[in-house]
C-alpha cells in the first residue's frame, strides 16, 4: 500500500452514469489486476474504494459508476485537479491459477477490474472469453476495449436491447477451464451455481479503512474470517460461504 | 527526557500519541507504512475470552465529519491473541503496548486480563466497559457506577499492571462512574468511547448498518470528548487518557489542556493511515507556536486559574 497524490488527466462519461477517470501518479504499489484504490474527497469523511480498471506506467484508469455523494463528486472533477489516493489495496486476482482458456464474467460496474485482468491473461498467452452483462443497451461500456485486447466478447442485456437477452449466465461459452468474475452479489451467486470449473470472485462491501485495520468489511469463509479489503476482495470459489 | 515525554501510570512514553483500539489492529498494516516504534504506544484490538466474528455487515456508515461502526468486537479470542497475534506484533513493535480487553461478564474480564497478565510487553490494561455494539453485555458495565466498579475490582485482583478503565459517553453522569472506578482500584480512566449513533438510507428506507445502531466517532465528536475529559480529569486523582475525534497536533494539545495525560487517536487512522506519524512530527512546531516547552506541562492546564 502507498499513499500518493494523483493528478486527473481525463474524466469523461462512458454512459449516463459511468465515468472513466485517468490519473497520473505513483502506481508502483499496484501489483495485480482486481486490486482497488481508496480516494479521499473534500468534505467527505470516509475514503471511496474504486477498483482499478487499468494501470500502465504511472497512469491509473478508474471506471466508476455514480451511485452516491462520493462518486457524484468525482464525476464533477476537472482535468488537473488532484486526489489523495491509497493504492495497491486488496489481494487482486491470481492469474497463476487459470488454465489456458479463461472465462471472465462481469456485471455492470463489476466490469472494469476485468479489463486489466484480461490484458494480463492475454499477455500470458491465454485465451480469454469475456461476457459483459448490463441492464440495457445504453448502459453498455468497454465492449470495444475488450475486443481490442484480443478477447472473445459477448454482451448480454437483461431487456434484450443489445447482444444476448438475459444475464451473463445465459451466455456462458461451451468450453473454458477457469473463470473470474465481478459484479453484484445476485450475479455472483448465479455464476457460482452455473459454472462448472474453479474460479475467483471479487466482492464488494462497505469499508471503513480499506487496508485491513478496522474489521468493517469482514466476512466468513470456509477458511475462516476474512477482510474483504485486505484478504479479498477476491475469494476463490471453494472458500466462499454465502450469506454467512 | 524529550519535550514530548509523558508518564502514564508510572510508564514513560516518548510522546502521548496512542492509536486507539479497533483502529490499528495489532499494528501490522501500519508497520508496512512507517516505523510504528515512533508512537508512544498503541492500544491493540479489543480482546475477549472467546473468539468473536462480530456483527453482520454492513458495519460502517459515513456521517458528516465522522463515521459509525458496528464491528462488534471481532477478535480471535485471548488464546490466539497470545499464541499468534502478540508474537507477530513483537516483530514490528518493541515498546509497551496497551491491552484492550472486553467481556460479557465480570468473570470474562478477569479471565482475559489474567491470561494476558504474563505478557511482559503489556504496559497497561485498558478495560473497555463501554462498547455499544454488543447485545446483552458490553454496554451495561459502563453505564452504572456499581457495575463499572465491580469489573474494575475483579480485574484489579488479577493484575499489578496499570489498569485503565475505558468509559462510555452514553451516560447521564460520567463523573460518578469514573470516581467509582477510581475507588475500586483503577490507575487511570480512558475516555471517550464512541457515541451511540444511527443512519438511515433514503433509497432503501432502512438503517445503513445491519446492527441498526453503532458507535459514532471522528472529528465531529471532538468537542464532546474534550468536555468529558475536562469533567473527569477535574474530579479524579488518577491520570486520564483522552480520545474522541483527535486528528491533529492542535487537538492533542487541546485534549491535554482538558486534563489528558496521553491522547488516543482513533477514526483518523482509518482515513489517513499516517496521521499519528504526522501528529508526532508536527507537535514540536505547534508547541513552539503556543509557547509550550514541555508537553507534560500543559496537562490539565485549562483547569487552573
Amino acid at each position: 500500500m502507498k499513499q500518493g497524490i494523483f493528478t486527473i488527466l481525463t474524466n469523461q462519461p462512458l454512459t449516463d452514469t459511468v465515468y472513466r477517470m485517468v490519473l497520473k501518479g505513483d502506481t508502483s504499489a499496484i501489483t495485480a489486476p482486481g486490486q482497488f484504490v481508496n480516494i479521499k474527497l473534500d468534505g467527505l469523511y470516509l475514503r471511496r474504494p474504486i477498483s482499478v480498471c487499468d494501470c500502465v506506467d504511472g497512469e491509473l484508469t478508474l471506471v466508476y459508476k455514480v451511485v452516491g455523494k462520493g462518486t457524484e463528486q468525482m464525476s464533477t472533477m476537472s482535468v488537473g485537479e488532484q486526489l489523495d489516493v491509497l493504492t495497491g489495496l486488496g489481494n487482486g486476482y491470481d492469474t497463476a491459477l487459470a488454465g489456458s482458456h479463461a472465462l471472465l464474467l462481469g456485471g455492470g460496474v463489476g466490469v472494469p477490474p476485468l479489463y486489466m485482468l484480461a490484458k494480463t491473461l492475454i499477455a500470458q498467452g491465454k485465451t480469454v472469453s469475456v461476457v459483459l452483462g448490463f441492464n440495457t443497451k445504453n448502459e453498455v461500456f468497454y465492449e470495444q476495449e475488450f475486443k481490442a485486447l484480443g478477447a472473445n466478447v459477448t454482451v448480454t442485456t437483461v431487456d434484450g436491447s443489445y447482444g444476448v437477452k438475459g444475464f451473463v449466465t445465459d451466455a456462458l461459452p461451451a468450453s473454458y477451464d477457469y473463470f473470474f468474475t465481478c459484479g453484484p452479489e445476485p450475479m455472483l451467486k448465479a455464476v457460482y451455481k452455473n459454472t462448472v470449473t474453479e474460479g475467483q470472485f471479487s466482492f464488494e462491501e462497505r469499508m471503513g479503512c480499506g487496508f485491513g485495520a478496522c474489521m468493517g468489511c469482514s466476512c466468513k469463509t470456509v477458511t475462516g474470517y476474512k477482510r474483504i479489503c485486505k484478504d479479498g476482495p477476491v475469494l476463490t470459489k471453494e472458500e466462499i460461504l454465502w450469506d454467512a | 527526557m524529550g519535550r514530548l515525554t509523558v508518564n502514564l501510570c508510572g510508564v514513560e512514553l516518548d510522546n502521548p500519541i496512542i492509536p486507539a483500539s479497533g483502529t490499528f489492529g495489532y499494528g501490522y498494516e501500519f508497520a508496512e507504512l512507517y516505523d510504528i516504534n515512533m508512537l508512544g504506544s498503541f492500544s491493540f484490538k479489543g480482546t475477549t475470552k472467546e473468539p468473536r466474528f462480530g456483527n453482520p455487515t454492513p458495519r460502517i456508515a459515513e456521517c458528516p465529519m465522522g463515521m459509525i461502526n458496528a464491528v462488534g468486537l471481532q477478535n480471535p479470542g485471548v488464546e490466539k491473541v497470545i499464541a499468534e497475534e502478540l508474537p507477530k506484533m513483537r516483530q514490528h513493535f518493541h515498546k509497551k503496548v496497551m491491552a484492550n480487553v472486553s467481556g460479557f461478564s465480570v468473570e470474562d474480564y478477569a479471565y482475559t486480563c489474567e491470561r494476558l497478565n504474563g505478557e511482559e510487553d503489556i504496559g497497561w490494561f485498558e478495560v473497555n466497559v463501554s462498547c455499544p455494539n454488543v447485545h446483552g453485555g458490553g454496554m451495561s458495565f459502563g453505564t452504572s457506577p456499581e457495575a463499572a466498579a465491580e469489573v474494575t475490582a475483579a480485574v484489579r485482583k488479577v493484575t499489578d499492571k496499570p489498569l485503565l478503565i475505558k468509559l462510555s459517553p452514553n451516560v447521564t453522569d460520567i463523573v460518578s462512574i469514573a470516581k467509582a472506578c477510581e475507588a475500586a482500584g483503577a490507575d487511570g480512566i480512558s475516555l471517550i468511547n464512541t457515541l451511540l449513533g444511527m443512519r438511515i438510507d433514503l433509497k432503501t428506507k432502512k438503517p445503513v448498518i445491519a446492527n441498526k445502531m453503532g458507535g459514532f466517532s471522528g472529528s465531529a465528536i471532538f468537542p464532546v470528548a474534550v468536555r468529558m475529559v475536562y469533567q473527569v480529569a477535574g474530579a479524579v486523582n488518577i491520570p486520564v487518557v483522552g480520545m474522541g475525534g483527535v486528528s491533529s497536533a492542535e487537538d492533542v494539545i487541546e485534549m491535554m489542556l482538558a486534563g489528558a495525560t496521553a491522547v488516543e487517536v482513533g477514526a483518523a487512522n482509518l482515513i489517513d493511515p499516517f496521521v499519528c506519524k504526522t501528529i508526532i512530527e508536527e507537535l514540536p512546531r505547534v508547541m513552539d507556536k503556543y509557547g509550550i516547552q514541555n508537553l507534560s506541562d500543559v496537562i490539565g492546564g485549562a483547569h487552573h486559574g
